[in-house]
C-alpha cells in the first residue's frame, strides 16, 4: 500500500458522510462511494500529485452531478410523506427537517454548502472542485442559506422543487 | 483602529466560515452588534450548519462497510484484470473454432471485439454520410428505443451527450456479428456526427480502448455482454470524453424514456 491508497483509505469515511448528506439514502450514498473509489484507483496513474482528498471529493461530486442529469429525466416520483413536510412533529422531525430543507436545493448550492459547512473545505478548495470562480462559490452558499432559512422559519413552498 | 468599511454580505458569510481575514473581524464583530438583524441571520446559518453536523456527523464514525474497504476494492479490480485476461484468451480459441472469421488466418483471427469494432466503424463510415436518411427513425418518435431495445436483445438507453453540444437525431437497426445492432446517431451545431453503436458481444468487460482507421476515431467499452462503440472525428481525447460521460450515464443506471418500468424495480434488487 502505497502513500496514494494511505490517503484514499483514510478518507472514505467522510466521502461517506459527504456521499450520505448528497443523497440523503445510504443505499445509494455508497455506491457512489463505491464508484468513486473504483475511479480514483483506475486513474491512480492521472494523479499528479496535490490533495487526494479533494480529488475524491471531485470525482464523487461530478458523479453525483451525472446521477441527478440523468435522473431528471424520469418523471418526478417523490415519497408521498415528502410531501407533507409541513405536517412533520415528533422527536425526529428536526433531522427530517433540515435533510428536507437540503433536497429543496438546487445541487450546486447543496454540494457547495455541504463542502464548507460539513466537509470542513475551504472556499478555495470547494471553488476547484466544483470548476467555478470563489465569487460564484459565495453566491451559492449564501442562496443556500436563504433558502434554508425560509424553510425552516416555516415558508414551506407548496409547489416543491424536485432536485 | 477598527477598519469602518461597511460590511457585505459576504463578508457576513466568511465569517462564519472561519475565512475573514484576520484584519476584518473586528470591524464585523462591530458591526454584529450594531447590526441585529444581520446578527440573527448569521445565527440562523451557525444553526443550520450545526443542524447539518448533528445529521452527518456520525456517519463518518461508522465502521467502513466491507465494501467499501479500499483492499476489496483493489481485490475487485485485480479479478477484473484476470477476466479480461481469460476472456481475451478464450475470445482467441472461440475465433478458431467458429472459423469463418479467421480463415486462413490461425494467429490473427480478428476477436469478436475486433469484429464489433470494424462493424461500429463501418456503420459509422456509411451512415454519416447520408445527407438526407441518417437514420430509421427519429429521435422524436417514442418508439425508437423500445424497438431497437426489442432487437438488439436489451434494454437500449441513448445517452444524452448534450453537455458536448450533440443532439440525438435518432436511430437504425443493423445487422450485427451474431445478432441485431443498434445505431444511434447524433449531430453537432456545425454538422459534424458522432455514433453510438451497441451490439452483443461474447466477451468479458473491458475498459475503454481507442481505435482509429481512414479519418474516423471509436472508443469502445464491452460491459455485461454487449459492445457499445462512440465513433466520430479524430481526435482520441475528445472522443474519451464523450465516451466516459456515455458510459457513466449508461453505467449508472440511467433511465431513458423506455426503461422507467425498470427504474421503479430497481432499487429493490
Amino acid at each position: 500500500m502505497n502513500t496514494f491508497h494511505r490517503d484514499v483509505e483514510a478518507a472514505i469515511p467522510a466521502l461517506r458522510r459527504y456521499a450520505r448528506a448528497l443523497t440523503r439514502d445510504a443505499e445509494i450514498a455508497d455506491d457512489l462511494v463505491q464508484d468513486t473509489l473504483v475511479r480514483a484507483l483506475r486513474s491512480e496513474h492521472l494523479f499528479l500529485g496535490g490533495e487526494v482528498r479533494s480529488w475524491l471529493y471531485t470525482i464523487l461530486t461530478n458523479l453525483n452531478r451525472n446521477r441527478l442529469r440523468s435522473l431528471a429525466r424520469r418523471p418526478t416520483l417523490t415519497p408521498i410523506e415528502d410531501n407533507d413536510a409541513a405536517s412533520a412533529s415528533g422527536p425526529e422531525a428536526g433531522g427530517r427537517d433540515i435533510e428536507r430543507a437540503l433536497a429543496m436545493l438546487v445541487d450546486e448550492q447543496r454540494t457547495a454548502l455541504l463542502l464548507v459547512v460539513l466537509e470542513g473545505l475551504t472556499y478555495r478548495e470547494v471553488a476547484e472542485i466544483q470548476g467555478v470562480p470563489i465569487g460564484t462559490v459565495m453566491s451559492r452558499l449564501a442562496r443556500a442559506r436563504t433558502q434554508i432559512k425560509s424553510y425552516l422559519d416555516g415558508e414551506r413552498p407548496t409547489l416543491r422543487r424536485i432536485k | 483602529m477598527v477598519d469602518q468599511t461597511p460590511v457585505t454580505e459576504y463578508e457576513l458569510h466568511l465569517h462564519v466560515d472561519g475565512e475573514l481575514p484576520v484584519g476584518r473581524r473586528e470591524a464585523v464583530e462591530a458591526w454584529l452588534a450594531n447590526h441585529p438583524e444581520d446578527a440573527s441571520r448569521v445565527a440562523s446559518w451557525r444553526e443550520q450548519a450545526a443542524l447539518i453536523r448533528q445529521r452527518f456527523a456520525h456517519i463518518a464514525e461508522e465502521p467502513v462497510p466491507d465494501k467499501l474497504k479500499l483492499a476489496t476494492i483493489m481485490r475487485m479490480r485485480r479479478s477484473w484484470g484476470a477476466i479480461a485476461a481469460a476472456a481475451a484468451l478464450a475470445a482467441f480459441f472461440i475465433g478458431g473454432a467458429v472459423g469463418w472469421v479467421g480463415r486462413g488466418a490461425s494467429a490473427a483471427a480478428p476477436s469478436e471485439v475486433e469484429v464489433f469494432t470494424s462493424d461500429a466503424l463501418g456503420a459509422h463510415r456509411l451512415y454519416i454520410g447520408e445527407v438526407r436518411h441518417p437514420i430509421e427513425v427519429k429521435a422524436e418518435e417514442d418508439h425508437l428505443l423500445p424497438w431497437l431495445s426489442r432487437r438488439v436483445g436489451t434494454s437500449l438507453r441513448a445517452p444524452d451527450l448534450s453537455a458536448f453540444g450533440l443532439k440525438l437525431l435518432g436511430g437504425r437497426l443493423l445487422p450485427g456479428l451474431a445478432s441485431p445492432a443498434a445505431l444511434f446517431m447524433y449531430e453537432g451545431a456545425n454538422g459534424e456526427r458522432f455514433t453510438m453503436y451497441c451490439a452483443k458481444v461474447n466477451a468479458a468487460r473491458t475498459a475503454f480502448r481507442y481505435d482509429d482507421s481512414n479519418n474516423f476515431g471509436s472508443v469502445h467499452w464491452i460491459e455485461g455482454n454487449y459492445g457499445w462503440a462512440l465513433s466520430g472525428p479524430k481526435d482520441r481525447d475528445r472522443l474519451k470524453g464523450i465516451a466516459r460521460a456515455a458510459y457513466e450515464q449508461l453505467e449508472n443506471r440511467a433511465p431513458s424514456r423506455s426503461s422507467e418500468n425498470q427504474l421503479l424495480s430497481r432499487r429493490g434488487s
